[in-house]
């Protein structure tokens, strides 16, 4: 039976003959290596998964899997992946894009990707430059950044991805860092068994054009005080020493506090709910930006629904069963049609 | 039956069904041809409508139209002129005077031609007077005033009751020319199922209409024009969108594969995705995408995960659909883009004809990019080449671009319905899974086709995509790989060649003049030239349905010929064309960008000028 095979892959099964050609130090190394090793946890059939790209340095990815992939144009891997899906929902679709890909050029495909919840996981690498191109803003890039194109600072406010995937009806939100490995692939894990449109966002470093743009969170020294990995049923506790958490303040608005502090104990830390319909506290988790609060990463939100690729494979299954044409030479003979001799 | 005073027998005949685009122009006119083709007749149809939904009621820019050619011999065009014109106002009048037979007919709503009307149609006082219409056959018919009189008893409100006057005028017609109510009386039954009051009110109304025709003595002569002698078989009456939707689903059952559309609606190839949305029963995947760009971006997803995969749009949506046809050119997957051609540039003319879009389907990508181009030239024959460019997508893998147009899309006609015994199979290229290793960018000598590898075979995993390649499918930026690959590109859509039809000649194969046209002009083609030959003429006609490659024979065919003129609904587009691909010849013009098409009149006065330079 298809169901009980064991498949005993390991990561190295999922590497292509290509030489990798990423910046040396590029963050992409790493997630190219988590999702290696959690496509191996998955219990899925090699021939089943398919990479679709967009343009931009992760654009690459595809080529160093070594599975079904299709490198395709600027900001429309998404309806590349979308077109998949729906062809052969029983293939694992993964999207891989950029900040510009996905947000910029792509964000129209994007957005209605999310709200048909289509099932693909979309691995979105946010470095908030364009690498590719050599260093221009991007639309996460902060206000204000000094680029090529912004010698100025840019005078445009950023999208927040998370912000953007819950707005567009989002049924699945995580966050992660390139160097995390170890948070990354429980992440894509999690993304892969998720049935629905996954958005993972990565906070990746681009070694040359946006070097340390992660690091005042992500860096080893501050990272335990200024990130929090979010698990499900936990209390939202963070802090090298265990002994900061997040609290609702007047039922609107979230709040970091050191417990001990102030009166505020472990009872009044939130507990975090993935799986919660509501997307009112995973909203703010989301948006929770340092040095106010800390970066939330894990899965922020998981939330089940039906999916576009099932809907329209279970429609079509619906109307066959009681329709009077199966077959070509009926729907050519039916209606309004008259003989001739 | 009252009896007939006068009765003309004519060959053919053309009605024109005009009024408000919320008077029921285009059902008017649909149920009249759906009689005459059960009764019998060839037939050709065209709706002219605005582009707008609901124009200002009255005005001119309002007009709805629907004409019908229908007779007792092949009918090819739904006429340039009308025996018959049936106006609802007096704008219809305005919109249609100079398009009426000198000594026509002329049927219109008495109770609609109001000082106000008039005066919003343009006219000062009499639109029959001032367009110099008396010496015609006018019949001043009290449409409105006599369904209110009809309907009465319905109980129905003053709106509804009216909206019955295109059923009081269609029934006056159908005296006419001496057709049965039946068919139209069981479309009401069918269409008011659950509710009597209606279907009944409809079929009062159009009754009404036909008493009235007989009880007037004005309404003579009638005519009759005897059943066409076609081919044996079944027939029905289909458009050039329906019939590109049912070939393209034909030939995924000929294929076993399962059909995919993803596409954005547009005027005028919506009706295509309209379709095929409709066709869950045959299995037909619809993808209505966010735009333009996602509808061929997931039509290419899905060929690529092994669907037949089309996407359907028209010029302006091609425009946005050019870097992903490249994308296609390059990963070598098969899809079919129909473009069903508008008036341009930009919005254009969006329910208007016309056919140029040529040079945008052949050349329209950035780089060296071929794409095998097919046009259609019938309603019905849309059925065939939506075949033909699902075939040809599949088995040479590449991307096909088929041209369809407003008219032909829009556009009715008798077609004899095939059986899907006598259509070809077609063998979809698909990769050999003991292949190893497997080069996604190996070829068949013949074709130069790459195998097609769908995901889910193991073995056969491989990455494609939009950077240069090597037979391996490893990137490479190497100057003579890309050189090579170029070249096998081009090749790979020429040696499509080999297996298209050869030119057909409609007429000696040797003569003073030949007329040459492409796609949807077919029918005024074929018909100017028949007339031509019938009055003595040395002319001949092609009409090209592969564009790209052209057929192998053109050569030989246009030697034949003293003098050639290509007639195309632009500005030269293939005849520009022609002069790259046949440098040999010298080409005459004829052309129009009216967004109307040709009338058999603009190519016999062209073809006769020409004839007559020395």
């Amino acid at each position: 039976m298809a169901e009980t095979q064991v498949y005993k892959y390991t990561p190295k099964d999922f590497k292509s003959d290509q030489e990798v050609r990423w910046c040396p130090g590029c963050g992409d190394h790493a997630v190219l290596s988590s999702v290696q090793k959690a496509l191996v946890e998955l219990g899925i059939p090699k021939e089943k998964f398919a990479f679709i790209s967009g343009i931009g340095c992760s654009s690459r990815f595809p080529y160093y899997m070594d599975t079904f992939g299709f490198h395709s144009i600027h900001g429309r891997a998404t309806a590349v992946a979308s077109g998949v899906k729906t062809a052969n929902p029983e293939l694992s679709v993964w999207q891989i894009t950029g900040d510009g890909d996905a947000l910029a050029i792509g964000g129209n495909h994007f957005i209605h990707a999310i709200r048909r919840n289509i099932d693909i996981n979309i691995i979105l690498f946010n470095n908030e430059i364009y690498g590719l191109t050599k260093g221009q803003y991007s639309p996460t890039s902060t206000k204000g950044l000094v680029t090529k194109t912004s010698p100025f600072g840019t005078v445009e406010e950023p999208f927040s991805v998370g912000e953007l995937v819950i707005g567009a009806k989002g049924k699945f939100f995580a966050r992660t860092i390139d160097t995390n490995v170890a948070l990354s692939t429980q992440i894509y894990i999690e993304a892969a068994k998720h049935h629905g449109t996954s958005v993972i966002e990565v906070l990746q470093n681009c070694v040359i054009f946006n070097d340390g743009i992660h690091d005042t969170i992500a860096d080893k020294e501050v990272r335990d005080d200024r990130t929090i990995i979010l698990k499900h049923g936990q209390p939202m506790v963070f802090g090298k020493n265990n002994d900061k958490g997040l609290i609702l303040e007047g039922c609107r608005k979230l709040k970091a506090v050191k417990l001990g502090e102030d009166g505020f104990t472990e009872k009044n830390i939130l507990v975090h709910d993935t799986f919660e319909p509501n997307p009112g506290i995973q909203y703010m988790l989301a948006n929770m930006k340092y040095p106010e609060y800390p970066v939330a990463l894990g899965v922020i939100r998981s939330v089940d629904g039906p999916t576009y690729d099932i809907a329209v494979k279970e429609q079509i299954e619906g109307v066959k069963k009681t329709a009077k044409i199966k077959c070509m030479d009926d729907l050519l003979k039916s209606g309004s049609t008259w003989s001739v001799g | 039956m009252g009896k007939r005073s006068t009765v003309i027998e004519r060959e053919e005949v053309v009605i024109r069904f005009s009024g408000d685009s919320g008077d029921g122009m285009q059902l008017t006119g649909t149920l009249f041809s759906d009689t005459a083709a059960l009764f019998g007749n060839d037939l050709s149809t065209f709706p002219d409508y605005p582009a707008e939904i609901r124009a200002p009621q009255g005005t001119v820019g309002g007009v709805s139209g629907f004409q019908v050619h229908l007779g007792h011999s092949k009918i090819n065009t739904p006429g340039d002129f009308s025996d018959v014109l049936v106006a609802m106002n007096p704008a219809a009048i305005k919109a249609n005077a100079k398009w009426i037979k000198p000594g026509g007919t002329i049927i219109y709503d008495e109770g609609n031609f109001s000082e106000k009307n008039i005066e919003k149609a343009g006219y000062d006082k009499d639109p029959i007077i001032e367009e110099k219409l008396d010496g015609y056959n006018v019949i001043a018919a009290p449409i409105s005033s006599m369904v209110k009189e009809a309907l009465k008893d319905f109980g129905l409100d003053p709106k509804s009751v009216l909206r019955t006057k295109n059923m009081f005028a269609l029934g006056m017609v159908y005296w006419l020319f001496d057709r049965k109510l039946k068919y139209t009386e069981d479309y009401f039954e069918k269409k008011f199922k659950n509710k009597p009051g209606m279907a009944e009110a409809n079929k009062v109304a159009l009754r009404a209409g036909y008493y009235y025709a007989e009880t007037i003595e004005a309404l003579t002569p009638t005519y009759k024009i005897l059943p066409a002698e076609i081919a044996k078989g079944l027939y029905r009456n289909i458009n050039g969108n329906t019939a590109t939707a049912w070939g393209f689903m034909a030939a995924a059952e000929k294929a076993g594969l399962e059909l995919f559309i993803g596409s954005y609606p547009i005027t005028p190839a919506t009706g295509i995705l309209e379709e095929l949305a409709a066709r869950k029963d045959l299995g037909v995947k619809s993808f209505q995408a966010e735009d333009e760009i996602a509808g061929i971006c997931t039509s290419l997803g899905a060929s690529f995960a092994g669907d037949l995969a089309i996407t359907s749009t028209s010029g302006p949506g091609l425009a946005l659909k050019s870097e992903a046809i490249g994308l296609a050119v390059m990963a070598e997957l098969p899809i079919v883009i129909v473009n069903v051609q508008r008036g341009g540039p930009s919005t254009g003319l969006p329910t208007k004809t016309e056919q140029a879009d040529l040079m945008q389907a052949l050349y329209g990508r950035n780089g060296e990019c071929p794409v095998v181009v097919l046009a259609s030239s019938t309603p019905s024959d849309c059925f065939h080449f939506a075949f033909e460019a699902a075939r040809i997508a599949v088995e040479h893998m590449t991307p096909v671009m088929l041209l369809s147009d407003s008219y032909l899309a829009n556009g009715t006609e008798p077609w004899r319905v095939p059986e899907m015994k006598d259509l070809p199979k077609i063998n979809p290229p698909y990769a050999d899974r003991n292949e190893k290793p497997f080069l996604p960018y190996k070829r068949d000598h013949e074709k130069l086709a790459r195998s097609w590898a769908v995901p889910g075979i193991a073995g056969l995993e491989h990455r494609i995509g939009g950077l240069e390649k090597t037979v391996k499918g490893t990137v490479s930026y190497v100057p003579e790989n890309h050189e090579l690959m170029v070249n096998l590109r081009a090749e790979k859509v020429a040696k499509v060649a080999n297996e298209i039809p050869n030119l057909e000649v409609y007429g000696p194969k040797t003569g003073d003049l030949l007329v040459v046209g492409w796609g949807g002009s077919y029918g005024y083609l074929i018909t100017a030239v028949r007339e031509l030959q019938d009055e003595g003429h040395k002319v001949s006609l092609v009409n090209f349905n592969y564009i790209n490659p052209l057929p192998r024979n053109v050569k030989k065919v246009f030697s034949q010929f003293k003098k050639i003129v290509v007639c195309e609904l632009n500005m030269g587009q293939f005849a520009n064309y022609l002069r790259i691909k046949h440098q040999e010849f010298n080409y005459e013009q004829l052309n129009k960008v009216q967004g109307v098409p040709f009338t058999i009149k603009d190519i016999k006065e062209k073809c006769i000028k020409i004839l007559e330079d020395k």
